[in-house]
């Protein structure tokens, strides 16, 4: 450790009680990845701090110290967003558990960012509310994680995203300073800071409060189950269900080698033997929710589904959706590793984007099981690998990397809810141009101008894009497949 | 690149190199609001056209300067529309004076603000330079949210010239209802109302009369009708279209009009003249000339006051706090280094 970094850790040491910094390499080696496990790096020093009092003096010396801080909510992200700094701290939000207020009355919740995005609907269960984004983690991520990565969920084409249900939140600045964005009216003046806010991967300011506008929980809610026999005729189905003006509650697809990894692992009911299954939620009064499950299942008939089945009660359709919502650790358990990708595309391109995934994976040798999100069009194919041999990371990583631009080939993007993160950076250089990514970096600068927080992510370098894109041929050929690229 | 947006590049540059103020212009139907529009007029209703539209996608891309009236017939063609229902104010407004302006009509509680809509926006910053942000896909996380920042900016962080937004499908069916209550009974309603799955879209007070109009599947409108009660309006359509155009009678006159938006109150605050309630009772529009009880009142209240027509009009926007204060500034400076675009519009000064 510097000299400078020695005595910063020596300030923690007095600020912090006992326990809450942690300065052995073993103390700190469960905190050297994030969901995204190919990419490790101890930090020098973990900070588990308790009170805001304690966060905003964190903030305070790492500006004098200039010392690198990268916030950590749960650590289930998937692009790298909370892998440490090896000359930094990494400050876990981890105890910031509580649920400070709710307001039924409002509708709202006042919660500290450590808090767990299903506890929150746990919590107002009993006034008949919920938080309507839920993405698969969420039994662990935490809502400050949500913020940072603007997370979606299987129900985000209804309800939207974080984004469009948190309303104001509590943030310390790099150097200490506290700013209040958003607010419980429905608008506040000036520049939108809170939208800036969110999806900022953590690089602006630390989150240390958060509160969210909760929804009544519909009357009813219904999911249909259809299978069909090619991807196509499944992407066309859900174009057909969109054009006769049906925004469902969810509008999930899964390909076959994820449907029969999930079926292997859950038994949902999904038929092995389809290319495709989707998964359609519909919600609101019990009557509308009738009538709109006749109307899709004719819908979804008519574009070639070969079967449809309505969950006939609460039971099925939560086994339904288990297929879904543990896709990830079913592919978890027919490969030792697997590497999540979160393009977005037109949903229009869907049919010819899995085709040509389908023709990168033959090429590469690597097996690719596709789980989506249909709706929204934000795909999450599943690259099956094995960390354990030589160079099949490097390949895996090449692979995603070529599936993306795909997806930018497609009119789409790189991350869908995911964020860039370490991961996605080489990609930025691909969606955007230096100019554009120059006025990221100012933008940052507002906020952070030292550029401690989170240094090295979501945000590529020009000289970094000089060099990859020098290495980079569009189309997804690589210049140079022979050399290791970490 | 069109040669509309080269030549706007062109403008902007040598603006900033002689440190000309550019006022932007769309259709002028917004001038009154914010702070005083001054500089070389910068017309942008040139620049229209849809560039992109399909309906199963649920996204249109629209050149900034196309007629609001334009875009929302051709999005209703389909069966579509915008689904924060922006106000026009006038004939000529445009869908990037809309963006920019950041106005949401009745609907706003109950499907979302502008900012919820904005997908993508290309834009010329102050520096001349053409960036574009965001995109047509509806979840997109890769860069900071550039796209959000500049709706409601005022045209202060860049020259908007084209924009991507999420539509839905149009309401089979709508319905208003009519309710003779009190002030505080409508509050009570309108609360209650927001708790409750049900498919309203819009909620007014005024005068004695609570408005509650329901939209959606024909199904769903009629049963929570039958168990709202209250009366049909069936001059409900018309009145929505008059409140959110500000063509209701109450709007009428030359007092001054103010906005207070504030976290919706369990009762009838004390208000220093006429007033209309709407968004659930999280928006009082005020008319008189006593803006003071009201500054107080939108503090108690966790909310904002702002000047909305006639008054006086110099300082447009405040700041939260010093700090927020500060970034708004540094914002400013990060897009429009020179200080050229539509400045003091948004904040006196930058
Ligand atoms: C099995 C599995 C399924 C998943 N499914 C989904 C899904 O459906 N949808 C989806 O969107 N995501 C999904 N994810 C990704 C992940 O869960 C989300 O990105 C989540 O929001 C991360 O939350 P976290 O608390 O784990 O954050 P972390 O991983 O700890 O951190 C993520 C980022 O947030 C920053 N951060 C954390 N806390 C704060 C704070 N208080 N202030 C400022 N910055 C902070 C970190 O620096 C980092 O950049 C999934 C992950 C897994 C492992």
């Amino acid at each position: 450790m510097s000299q400078q970094l020695n005595d910063f850790s020596d300030e923690l040491t007095r600020l912090l009680p006992a326990g809450a910094l942690l300065l052995s390499a073993e103390a700190r080696r469960p905190y050297e990845c994030d969901g995204l496990t190919g990419y490790r790096e101890l930090p020098a020093m973990v900070a588990l701090p308790q009170t805001f009092e304690q966060v905003r003096e964190i903030l305070r010396l790492c500006q004098q110290y200039q010392v690198p801080l990268v916030a950590r909510g749960a650590g289930t992200g998937l692009s790298g967003g909370a892998t440490p700094h090896s000359e930094g701290v990494l400050l876990s939000m981890a105890r910031f558990s509580r649920i400070i207020e709710i307001n039924p009355r409002a509708r709202t919740a006042r919660v500290q960012p450590g808090v767990r995005n299903l506890a929150i609907s746990e919590a107002v269960a009993e006034h008949g509310l919920y938080y309507a984004p839920d993405p698969s983690s969420q039994i662990a991520c935490t809502i400050g994680g949500n913020v940072a990565e603007n997370a979606g969920g299987v129900h985000c084409l209804k309800y939207g995203l974080t984004v469009h249900n948190v309303i104001a939140a509590q943030v310390v600045l790099m150097g200490g300073d506290v700013i209040n964005v958003g607010g419980t009216a429905l608008d506040t003046p000036g520049y939108d800071l809170l939208a800036t806010m969110i999806g900022s991967e953590g690089m602006l300011g630390v989150v240390t409060e958060v509160t969210v506008r909760l929804l009544p929980l519909p009357d009813a809610a219904k999911v249909l189950l259809a299978a069909f026999d090619t991807v196509e005729s499944a992407a066309a189905a859900v174009a057909q269900v969109i054009a006769a003006g049906i925004i469902p509650a969810g509008l999930e697809m899964m390909d076959n080698p994820a449907i029969v990894a999930a079926e292997d692992f859950v038994q949902a009911g999904y038929p092995k033997d389809a290319a495709a299954i989707l998964l359609c939620e519909l919600d609101g009064t019990i009557a509308e929710v009738e009538a709109d499950i006749q109307k899709v299942s004719g819908l979804l008939c008519e574009s070639g589904a070969r079967t449809v089945e309505v969950a006939r009660d609460e039971a099925e359709r939560v086994r339904f959706w288990s297929g879904r919502k543990n896709a990830f650790p079913a592919i978890g358990r027919i490969s030792p590793d697997y590497y999540c990708i979160d393009g977005t595309i037109p949903r229009k391109a869907v049919a010819k984007v899995l085709a040509g995934i389908e023709q990168l994976s033959a090429q590469s040798g690597l097996r690719v099981a596709n789980v989506f999100h249909a709706g929204d069009g934000n795909l999450h194919p599943l690259i099956l690998y094995d960390a354990s041999k030589p160079g099949e990371f490097a390949r895996t990583e090449a692979l995603g990397g070529q599936i993306l631009d795909l997806c930018v080939q497609a009119g789409g993007t790189i991350t869908g809810e995911h964020g860039v993160g370490l991961e996605k950076i080489n990609q930025m250089c691909v969606q955007f141009t230096d100019q554009e990514l120059d006025q990221f970096h100012a933008l940052k600068a507002v906020f952070d101008p030292d550029g401690l927080l989170n240094p090295g992510k979501a945000v590529p370098t020009l000289a970094r894009c000089a060099e990859f894109n020098a290495m980079h041929v569009h189309g997804g050929e690589l210049a140079h497949p022979q050399i290791p690229r970490l | 690149m069109d040669s509309f947006v080269e030549s706007l590049q062109a403008r902007i540059i040598t603006a900033g190199e002689s440190g000309t103020c550019l006022n932007i212009v769309g259709g002028n139907s917004k001038h009154f609001y914010g702070g005083v529009p001054h500089g070389e007029p910068l017309a942008m209703d040139v620049h229209q056209g849809i560039v992109s539209y399909e309906p199963t996608e649920l996204v249109v891309t629209a050149r900034t300067g196309t007629p609001l009236v334009e875009l929302e017939q051709v999005l209703a063609e389909s069966r579509q529309m915008l689904p924060f229902e922006p106000p026009a104010f006038g004939a000529g407004a445009t869908i990037g004076g809309t963006i920019a302006c950041g106005f949401s009509g009745p609907a706003r509680p109950y499907r979302g603000a502008v900012r919820d809509f904005i997908l993508g926006v290309s834009c010329v910053s102050g520096r001349g330079e053409y960036l574009r942000f965001g995109g047509q896909v509806i979840k997109n996380v890769a860069g900071y949210d550039v796209s959000r920042l500049m709706v409601g900016a005022m045209g202060t962080l860049g020259v908007m010239t084209e924009v991507s937004l999420k539509v839905l499908p149009l309401p089979v069916i709508e319905r208003t209802l009519v309710f003779d209550c009190s002030g505080n009974d409508a509050l009570v309603k309108m609360n209650d109302l927001g708790g409750r799955p049900l498919p309203v879209s819009g909620t007014a007070w005024h005068g004695g009369r609570l408005r509650v109009r329901l939209s959606g599947s024909e199904m769903a409108v009629e049963s929570a009708a039958l168990s709202l009660g209250g009366d049909l309006d069936i001059a409900g359509a018309s009145f929505w279209q008059a409140l959110k155009e500000h063509r209701l009678d109450f709007f009428g006159g030359s007092d001054p009009l103010w906005r207070l938006s504030i976290t919706p109150p369990a009762q009838l605050p004390d208000l220093p003249g006429e007033f209309l309630v709407e968004w659930g009772g999280a928006l009082f529009w005020v008319r008189g000339d006593d803006p003071q009880a009201l500054v107080a009142l939108a503090r108690a209240q966790g909310g904002s006051l702002t000047r909305f027509r006639g008054s006086e009009r110099s300082a447009s926007f405040q700041s939260s706090g010093d700090t927020e204060a500060a970034l708004n500034r540094g914002l400013k400076k990060a897009f429009d280094p020179t200080g050229i675009l539509n400045r003091d519009r948004m904040f006196a000064g930058s």
